[in-house]
């Protein structure tokens, strides 16, 4: 039996190959947290991390994921001592009606290791990469907010991802 | 989604023990699971590859660099080499897609991406890419992103990707594996193709051959731009794109590339526009009436009248960007 890792379970997958990575969590071992928006890799709100780098759990068969590593939303906390990232979404009002959230977080998990990690984006030029508002909001692009909290989640990832408190100089930069 | 058979394969050599004709190959899968689900494609068997050893990046003679089919647009965009000698490329990758897609999409795969004509996705429409012989619904309908180049009567559907167009003004060349084992080279600017009469036709690529390199070989002196206008900064497909390398000499076109997204069924290599510049003095008015010599034969269907002057003018303007970006600094 094929079986794949998430949040650090081995979980066994269904038979049926059309499955889709996003409806094992959801149907099979209860992890609703990850989001079905679109279902057609439009909208970001399936995003998780497959070993490690984030992509739309909507586009991915889960066949093809044997053996591989899935963190979702629910693996980002320790028991009650929510990621970083997390932790500066409540802060910020990264949300209002909540749905995009899981994506969005899972979303700039691996968006700063991209950052960390120096890949650049279409905003970036030829030289480094320094984390800005412009480097969020275009590597964020592929998470839709409906409710329109763009402002407060760029405003959480920055300051999650600068490691510092959001002053008025760092939201300027 | 139709049922179909699954079967992950690890060396190319197991492709040869598949019938040919039924399977499609599965890397990524941004776009095949897709369009399965929206049952425009209908494989019998996938023929999962996205575990074969072609994810390596390596340097080749004559300064080329061969990039593995599997290799990830992310990871492509980023290579150090890419981003220092064929910025090109990396420029076009990371204006396309989103991260997420970026992380999971492959080299072989973004050139087989297929159109996002609003038609060819609607199955209650006649489209006939999607059902030979049934009739194109974009030519009097909603036609917004659509061809005005190399159309036919049959299909005025764009290619979408901007990773190709940059291949094609790069001259990279693709690796195709057949499954008796044969292999060919061909120009990337010779895999797609016009839609003819055969709009279901995408490529010249038979069923079973399977891409399994894009060598990019050393590029010609001078500025490479990709420019890209769209309906929205990010994640959106090309309206119009251009990518250019110039390299000008006292003042004059001594080598030009150019290729346009978004304006045919393929990436679109500006020939007459290239013919027209070289050894002219790199001015405006001669960017401007090589532009006009490649759109001279172009042709809007309604809603996409406008990309004709578009495309002129985005060309002029990467152009005379490409240009003094040459006059200022040696490249």
């Amino acid at each position: 039996m094929a079986v794949l890792y998430i949040n650090g379970t081995q979980v066994t997958l269904d038979d049926d190959p059309r499955t889709t990575l996003l409806d094992t969590l959801r149907e099979h071992p209860g992890l609703t947290g990850t989001k079905k928006g679109c279902d057609h890799g439009q909208c970001g709100a399936c995003t998780l991390l497959l070993d490690g780098r984030r992509v739309n759990s909507c586009l991915i068969l889960a066949i093809q994921c044997e053996g591989s590593e899935v963190t979702t939303i629910e693996g980002l906390s320790q028991g009650q001592q929510l990621h970083p990232l997390q932790q500066a979404f409540v802060r910020h009002d990264g949300f209002q009606c909540g749905y995009c959230t899981p994506g969005q977080i899972c979303s700039a998990v691996g968006m700063l290791g991209e950052v960390s990690n120096g890949e650049p984006s279409d905003v970036t030029g030829r030289g480094e990469v320094t984390l800005s508002r412009a480097e969020i909001q275009e590597r964020m692009s592929g998470n839709l907010c409906r409710c329109g909290a763009y402002s407060n989640i760029v405003d959480a990832i920055l300051e999650s991802g600068s490691g510092q408190p959001l002053t008025q100089e760092v939201t300027e930069s | 989604m139709k049922p179909f058979d699954y079967r992950r394969i690890h060396t190319v050599e197991e492709i040869s023990q598949n019938e040919p004709g039924q399977a499609r190959f599965l890397a990524g899968g941004t776009n095949l699971i897709d369009l399965m689900k929206h049952e425009i494609e209908v494989p019998d068997r996938l023929l999962d590859i996205s575990r074969l050893k072609l994810s390596n990046t390596e340097d080749a003679e004559d300064g080329a660099l061969r990039v593995g089919t599997l290799v990830t647009n992310t990871t492509l965009a980023s290579d150090s080499r890419v981003r220092k000698t064929w910025p090109l490329l990396s420029a076009a990758l990371l204006s396309g897609a989103t991260g997420q897609l970026r992380n999971r999409a492959t080299t072989g795969g973004n050139l087989l991406q297929r159109t996002r004509c609003y038609y060819f996705y609607d199955t209650a429409r006649p489209c006939n890419k999607r059902n030979p012989g049934e009739g194109c619904s974009a030519r009097e309908g909603q036609n917004r992103i659509h061809a005005i180049l190399g159309a036919s009567d049959q299909c005025i559907a764009t290619h979408p990707s901007d990773m190709a167009v940059a291949m094609v003004a790069l001259n990279a060349r693709i690796t195709v594996r057949a499954t008796d084992g044969s292999e060919r080279e061909l120009p990337v600017e010779e895999l797609h193709r016009l839609p003819g009469d055969h709009p279901e036709k995408d490529t010249v690529l038979e069923p079973d051959e399977l891409i399994t390199a894009v060598t990019l070989p050393a590029p010609p002196p001078g500025r490479q731009l990709y420019r890209k206008v769209r309906d929205r900064s990010s994640y959106a497909f090309a309206l119009v794109s251009v990518g250019v390398i110039l390299h000008v000499v006292e003042g004059r076109v001594d080598s030009v590339r150019i290729a346009f997204g978004g304006v045919a069924h393929k990436p679109w290599r500006a020939h007459k526009a290239e013919a027209a510049l070289l050894g002219q003095a790199a001015t405006d008015a001669n960017f401007r009436q090589a532009a006009e010599a490649e759109l001279a034969d172009a042709k809007g269907y309604g809603s996409n009248d406008f990309k004709i002057p578009l495309a002129r003018r985005t060309l002029v303007a990467t152009l005379r960007d490409a240009a003094h970006l040459e006059q200022e600094v040696p490249a």
